[in-house]
């Protein structure tokens, strides 16, 4: 994917472009709400991380309200040290498509890249059903497949299956799950996601020989089909 | 020029003038003790003046008619001796009344029909009169002064002509002692007035002088320092500044404690974090040991920045910000969301999560804070139960005090009660006291993993919706509730709110 990285601190910019660029993105940098802006407007990005506060008078906001204000609806995702709901809800509500707050993890931020990348290329057909390898879900009935053998899920456990098949192949995180599966903005402190997923696996992946979802360490969880 | 300018508009230094002009333009007076006075000076005189003007327009009535109907009386009787024994009988009379006359303020004319005075004390036929049966008020000259005086004239038979009048300087004397009144009353009022002025300038200036102390003695630091009551109407803004000022103590108070905790309670994780990175750096002798190393230290920063987090967001709960996300909110689904998440790991703990969930009315309030909250309470009971034992997430309505001769079932309840309860350690009544402090930690929950702000967390947003937070113990286990009162305009509910309960 192309990227545009806005980012004043050097460390941090540095970082996150080394970490993308070995996710093998394409990544532009600028330093400043300027720079930023300019290349914002005049090329064309699958994705824009922008950090809110920004030196030279233009911050991330400005220029995501600008961006918005010209119908330019590249996703972007908002990179802060600014953590209150308040903050939060503002720069989703300035158009943002996603929040992180500083400090983060490097998986947290390419995991919640990878999925706004993936939702600006397939938003545009709604979709009755979803297939990843042997397995397939229909969204109207509800129904899980997989290999031909019918498979009963609480409509929580069949949403979080949803939401892995969604984003089939990319890394999802457990807070992104709490988000976007339960819509909770809190930290838990214990495993709660953890014990979610492995009774999804208990169904999905335990009868059968392979399986789909796997844990990547320290960062969450991929569900990725099998090679066949 | 300057010099060209009205003296009043000098008073205003010139990035103020617009405004000072803006205000009052003409009025150069500011000080709100000796307007007041002035208006007030003002508004008496001129109820003064009217009130003596309808003295005066009522009594000079009253006057006139008292004169006009002695002039007609003493006419008709006049003209009664006419009948008897004509002009001799009536000159006689007249002359008898004019003797008895001891004010001297009737004055009398007889003439013939030549004009001829026959009796009476006025020296001629006034030239006003020339009508008859007609009242004229008339200046005449008597001895050495003028006076005014009320005549009437009347026809007699054979051309002889009648003359009965009244003296009237009674008038005179009574509207100088009015006017006279009027100008000592205006003296008085304007020196009262003035003095007023200055007294009730004093009285404002020591009723805002005792705020104004008080407010600068806090601006320079003395947070202690309050507005004495004094039971007259400022006392209206000293109480409010009084709350406001016990408020920001209140405030102080609680960054000092987070000030204090950061410093005592962060060293200790960032301490771990750096020993084992120096540790790491000069100990490490293969790539994997420095890779274990540096992903303890990971660990330990996330750590910190998860007591930020909490720490931030309690002190932002606390400063009452974030009622603005205050909505009617169905708590019964997000209850059943809450026990469906935490069923799962409540089971894979080898717990049993009860549920005892009485449907309950809607509240006004965060459900992201009160989603928090209960997480935090459920994450805790969890992490405190041993293996097999059982969890309880208990809601009900409370009813509302019910008034003689009302079952509680008729009544709207006043609030909701939330608790869960497990079959854990439990708490002794000493640390209850202390739990919901930030950072506190019962003794033996050092052992297990947690920052010690969950419950502080809790109970902020308790406080937020004006709740109650309780912990009792269960024995075995600890039971912790919230109340959540149940008024649809929380503002109008009292502000002070205990924030902590003991052992009930």
């Amino acid at each position: 994917m192309r990227i545009l990285l806005v980012e004043d601190d050097p460390t941090v910019r540095s970082f996150v472009l080394k970490g993308l660029k070995e996710a093998g993105h394409n990544v532009d940098q600028a330093d400043n709400g300027k720079d930023g802006l300019y290349l914002a407007i005049g090329e064309k990005y699958d994705i824009i991380i922008l950090d809110r506060m920004l030196p030279g008078g233009i911050d991330g906001l400005n220029i995501l309200e600008t961006l918005r204000g010209q119908k330019n609806n590249t996703p972007v995702l908002l990179l802060s040290a600014l953590s209150e709901v308040d903050d939060r809800v503002d720069g989703l509500r300035a158009g943002g498509d996603d929040y992180v707050t500083k400090p983060f993890a490097f998986s947290e931020l390419l995991a919640r890249v990878e999925a706004l990348g993936r939702r600006g290329h397939n938003e545009s057909a709604p979709e009755t059903s979803l297939t990843v390898g042997d397995l397939s879900l229909d969204l109207l009935s509800r129904e899980v497949r997989r290999g031909g053998q019918k498979i009963d899920l609480q409509p929580r456990e069949f949403r979080l299956l949803e939401f892995l098949v969604r984003h089939a192949g990319q890394v999802v995180t457990r807070t992104m799950l709490l988000e976007k599966v339960w819509d909770y903005h809190f930290d838990p402190q214990t495993n709660v996601i953890d014990v979610h997923v492995s009774r999804l696996r208990q169904k999905v992946d335990k009868p059968f020989e392979t399986a789909i979802i796997h844990t990547v360490r320290n960062a969450g969880y991929i569900l990725r089909p099998t090679q066949d | 020029m300057a010099e060209d300018r009205p003296p009043s508009r000098r008073r205003f230094p010139p990035w103020r003038r617009k405004q000072g002009e803006g205000r009052r333009r003409h009025w150069p007076i500011r000080s709100a003790g000796i307007n007041f006075a002035l208006g007030y000076g003002v508004l008496f005189l001129i109820s003064a003046t009217l009130f003596l003007s309808f003295i005066w327009w009522s009594s000079t009535n009253l006057l006139n008619r008292h004169v006009r109907a002695f002039i007609e009386t003493d006419a008709q009787e006049l003209q009664k001796r006419w009948t008897y024994g004509g002009a001799p009988a009536l000159g006689d009379a007249i002359t008898d009344r004019l003797e008895q006359n001891i004010d001297d303020d009737a004055l009398y004319l007889l003439t013939d029909r030549h004009g001829r005075r026959l009796a009476g004390n006025l020296p001629g036929w006034p030239v006003a009169i020339k009508r008859m049966d007609h009242f004229y008020e008339l200046t005449i000259r008597r001895y050495t002064f003028t006076t005014p005086a009320e005549f009437k004239a009347y026809d007699l038979p054979h051309g002889f002509r009648l003359i009965v009048g009244h003296d009237i300087r009674g008038r005179t004397l009574l509207s100088t002692v009015i006017t006279r009144t009027v100008i000592w009353c205006a003296v008085m009022i304007a020196l009262l007035a003035v003095g007023g002025a200055l007294v009730v300038r004093d009285l404002f200036r020591r009723m805002v002088g005792s705020i104004a102390r008080t407010a600068s003695a806090v601006a320079s630091g003395d947070l202690n320092h309050r507005i004495a009551l004094t039971g007259s109407e400022t006392d209206l803004v000293a109480e409010t500044v009084n709350t406001m000022l016990d408020r920001i103590n209140r405030l102080m108070e609680g960054v000092r404690q987070v000030s204090n905790a950061i410093a005592h309670d962060l060293r200790t994780p960032i301490t771990r974090a750096r020993n084992q990175l120096e540790e790491a750096l000069f100990s490490a002798t293969s790539p994997e040991e420095l890779r274990t190393a540096v992903d303890r230290a990971i660990g330990d920063l996330d750590h910190i920045t998860g007591i930020f987090e909490a720490l931030l967001r309690i002190a932002q709960i606390e400063a009452g910000s974030r009622r603005s996300a205050f909505t009617m909110m169905d708590l019964n689904q997000l209850l059943a969301n809450m026990a469906e998440l935490y069923e799962a790991s409540a089971e894979e703990a080898g717990l049993n999560l009860h549920l005892d969930i009485v449907p309950l009315p809607p509240l006004f309030g965060d459900e992201r804070m009160l989603q928090q909250a209960l997480a935090n309470l459920l994450d805790n009971a969890i992490k405190f139960s041993p293996p097999d034992s059982a969890l309880t997430l208990r809601a009900r309505p409370v009813p509302a005090i019910a008034p003689p001769g009302h079952s509680p079932s008729e009544c709207s309840p006043a609030g909701l009660e939330i608790s869960v309860q497990d079959q854990g350690p439990g708490m002794n009544d000493a640390d209850i006291l202390r739990a919901h402090e930030r950072f506190f930690r019962a003794e033996s929950a050092r052992n297990t993993p947690g920052s010690g702000l969950g419950l502080s967390l809790v109970q902020a947003v308790t406080s937020l919706h004006h709740g109650r937070l309780t912990l009792t113990k269960a024995n075995p286990g600890l039971k912790v509730t919230l109340f959540l009162p149940l008024t649809q305009d929380a503002e109008q509910t009292t502000r002070k709110a205990p924030l902590t309960e003991g052992p009930s």
